[in-house]
């Protein structure tokens, strides 16, 4: 185990050069940076339930506890299924709240996210992402975090410990906004971003709580004052209702997430475009689609295939719901064809694609100049997705977008032994 | 070509076992006529609690198109019988906590008939079943209401006899000779075709005017649309003032109640109080599970019949012998209180309870082991 951090929260009161904004360096994980945006965020009920890659989450959050920079209440529950509950409980009581896990252990608290959904509970969680056992397994896969994709969860994938810090003050400001009242989840693959540390800018207490409101319920508060029941059973005269409801939140959460984004730029100067990143997209014949650290590895291969002159860009999503579908679009239509790199399984879905390559088919099926989608699965459970297999991948994708062999009605397994 | 549909309306748990033998009965009968059926349940309240009104259903067509064009709706709402397998039904059911209390008659068809077991006449019946603005039929079978447990059937023939009395008022969709068979193949008991055949013959039908009935008006609302709706699944709480609540000027209490959910339609027995032995303990007030206790001004607890589901907790939990005693609704017409009867004559009111425990001692709440209805015949004949 590595000696204590540093007091970072009295460096952060510190004004460096740079004005009140100005935080601290810090070398810190993926998951480091998440116990940081919990204390500036001054969270009031964390809950913990160990798993990999997760729990150093807790980790770090109960050593700030213990060196006394951070006070929260920090219950330790007997599963995740408890562990969601009670926060989601605290949040109805107007306690701003964080939970996490990974991998099954997520989907053991299921009943409980689905519940936080559909009572609208502004509960923010980390996910670091985890194959599902079968088999037992510690590697990054997305189809833990993206089980909850339909059930009103905001979902967002971010690839580098700075964006982990930043994009979860960004969750607690969206999902807390009374427009929206989401739960909000922040998906980090696990190892590639919980437990690889670089160089982060903390912001400064001041600076965040520039950006960030404190959590306010208003006249949703349950309180002995404000006599109000929540979470009723309704039948069939109000059930549907109530989900046209989430709808709605989940459509404006889109334009709440913009305002934070150009908030985010503006005070701290960083945060770029909301829902996508767009990586040597302006001349682009075709195009790569991933999400979370896969961002590494792609960048690396275009750069090396623009180097030899292929047109070749990435879009990265960084926002999974509300998905963005107008910037797909937009970005995506006039390049001749996407690879979409999964790094998740749809086992029997249509084209037996992964779950990003079926949204964005979705997506894109409206636009005028549809470009082919050439959907891939790669780096499952963990393994490394190299600049080699990114660039296979794109000779495929520019293989379709010439009229080649390459099959678009199919998935490709990159990496696989055969 | 036609259709014809039956709702039992029937008393959750206690009478369950009796809807469904009443709804197979009319699917099995309607088949031996060449028609095609089918019986379902609606649930207002699952997993079913003691005595709440609950409903199941009996649909039989001709042709298997026709069946599936009615049963592409939620329920049937224009139903050729409605059955009341209590006729405490009568005065309203309340199936979800925000339609309040609904008539008993309201997916009846215009002409149709509501079949009731009652013991009482039809008039006073009539007193209670909300007016239904067409006219219809009642028609009764002469039984007091059949309840039995969650585990246990009291198999006291009620179930047939409702089957034989809907060939009588509904031939259109049963016969009797259809019936007749079904009960032979299905119960294997003579004793019960016998039972169906003399409801058959004993069933009385009446004729109800449009304007016959009860005048209150049921409980009236719109559903609103998603936008009006309160974001975050949140109900406000009922403040006393906005629901005008009349609380006691002389120096009583009376907890806020929700005025539109009164749950008295789930009742099947109620609480009478000798507040002459009343010791103002306050243990039926602390385990009212339903808060219906009002605090009397001098200190007493009179249950509030509108909020009482009959539960019957405060019986159970009262210390005192003859103080609380459980009575068969049946023997009640309103809910009026009993502390102010009694406040205001204490011998007429001693008579009044003594009658009510006298007149209706059949105990509504459950049957609990095989062979308890045998026994209870042998005490009646005794």
């Amino acid at each position: 185990m590595s000696p204590p951090k540093t007091a970072t929260a009295k460096k952060a009161e510190a004004e460096g050069p740079g004005g009140p904004s100005a935080g601290s360096e810090e070398l810190i994980s993926g998951s480091e940076a998440i116990a940081h945006a919990c204390r500036l965020a001054d969270v009031d009920v964390i809950t913990a339930y160990p798993i990999r890659p997760y729990d150093t989450v807790m980790q770090y959050v109960s050593q700030m506890i213990s060196n006394g920079e951070f006070d929260c209440d920090y219950i330790v529950a007997e599963s995740e299924h408890s562990q969601f509950e009670i926060v989601k409980h605290a949040s109805t009581v107007g306690a701003r709240v964080f939970v996490g896990s990974s991998g099954v252990g997520w989907l053991y608290a299921f009943e409980a996210l689905a519940v936080t959904a559909g009572l609208r509970v502004p509960m923010v969680a980390m996910v670091g992402n985890r194959a599902l056992d079968d088999p037992g397994a510690f590697g990054v896969e997305h189809n833990d975090a993206l089980a909850v994709r339909d059930l009103g969860w905001m979902l967002c994938w971010v690839a580098t410990a700075q964006e982990a810090l930043d994009t979860a003050l960004i969750a607690y400001r969206v999902a807390e906004d009374q427009r929206v009242f989401l739960p909000c989840a922040i998906s980090c693959d696990g190892a590639f971003l919980t437990h690889s540390q670089s160089i982060v800018n903390v912001p400064s207490q001041e600076a965040v709580n520039s950006f960030l409101p404190p959590y306010e319920r208003g006249d949703k508060l349950l309180h002995p004052d404000n006599p109000i029941t929540i979470a009723p059973q309704a039948n069939e005269d109000w059930v549907m209702e109530i989900r046209r409801q989430s709808d709605a939140a989940m459509r404006r959460a889109r334009g709440v997430l913009i305002e934070a984004y150009e908030d985010l730029n503006a005070k701290f100067g960083r945060g770029g475009e909301p829902f996508i990143e767009r990586y040597m997209m302006e001349d682009a014949e075709v195009a790569l689609v991933g999400m979370g650290t896969l961002a590494m590895p792609v960048k690396v291969a275009v750069r090396k295939m623009r180097e030899q002159g292929r047109k070749v860009g990435f879009v990265r999503v960084r926002w999974f719901r509300p998905f963005p579908s107008e910037e797909l679009q937009q970005s995506l239509s006039g390049v001749e064809a996407v690879g979409v790199i999964d790094r998740d399984y749809g086992f029997g879905s249509a084209f037996h694609s992964g779950v990003l390559a079926n949204d964005l088919r979705s997506a894109l099926y409206p636009v005028e100049h549809r470009p082919k989608i050439v959907s891939f699965v790669a780096g499952l459970g963990g393994r490394e997705v190299s600049t080699d297999n990114v660039i296979e991948i794109t000779d495929k994708v520019f293989d379709a977008a010439g009229g080649g062999a390459t099959n678009d009605q199919d998935t490709h397994w990159i990496g696989v032994r055969e | 070509m036609s259709t014809g549909s039956v709702e039992v309306v029937y008393r959750g748990i206690f009478q369950k076992t009796l809807a469904k033998n009443i709804c197979r009965g009319v699917v099995f009968a309607a088949k031996k006529a060449g028609k095609i059926g089918i019986a379902f349940g609606r649930y207002s309240d699952s997993p079913e609690r003691n005595g709440i009104p609950a409903k199941q259903f009996a649909v039989v067509s001709d042709t298997e198109e026709e069946l599936e064009e009615y049963l592409s709706r939620y329920e049937p709402d224009n139903n050729d019988v409605t059955i009341a397998a209590d006729d405490t039904l009568c005065k309203g059911v309340e199936s979800w906590a925000w339609y309040g209390l609904q008539p008993i008659n309201k997916l009846l068809a215009d002409g149709g008939t509501l079949l009731v077991t009652s013991t009482q006449s039809p008039n006073k019946l009539l007193s209670f079943i909300h007016r239904k603005g067409t006219p219809y039929n009642l028609a009764l079978v002469r039984s007091p209401a059949s309840f039995s447990g969650l585990w246990v059937y009291k198999d006291d023939h009620t179930d047939v006899r409702l089957l034989g009395a809907l060939a009588k008022v509904a031939p259109h969709i049963v016969s009797l000779e259809a019936i007749l068979e079904t009960i032979k193949e299905q119960w294997k008991d003579d004793n019960k075709v016998a039972s169906a055949e003399k409801a058959y013959n004993a069933t009385e039908s009446h004729p109800v005017s449009a304007e016959q009935g009860n005048e209150e008006v049921p409980y009236e609302f719109e559903l609103p649309g998603w936008k009006d709706m309160e974001e975050g699944l949140v109900i406000r709480g009922i403040s006393a003032e906005a629901q005008s609540i009349t609380g006691r000027d002389d120096g009583g209490y009376v907890p806020t109640r929700n005025t539109t959910f009164k749950k008295f339609s789930t009742r099947s027995m109620r609480p009478v109080i000798n507040f002459d032995t009343c010791t103002k303990c306050t243990v039926c007030w602390l385990n009212c599970p339903d808060t219906c206790f009002d605090i009397t001004p001098d200190g007493f607890y009179d249950a509030n019949m509108d909020a009482c589901c009959g539960c019957g907790v405060c019986e159970a939990v009262c210390p005192v012998a003859d103080c609380i005693t459980m009575v068969n609704e049946e023997a009640f017409d309103g809910n009026d209180g009993q502390w102010e009867a009694w406040n205001k004559d204490k011998e007429a009111y001693a008579g009044w309870l003594a009658e009510k425990i006298a007149n209706k001692p059949a105990r509504a709440h459950g049957f609990h082991h095989v062979g308890q209805y045998a026994e209870e015949m042998k005490n009646e004949s005794a």
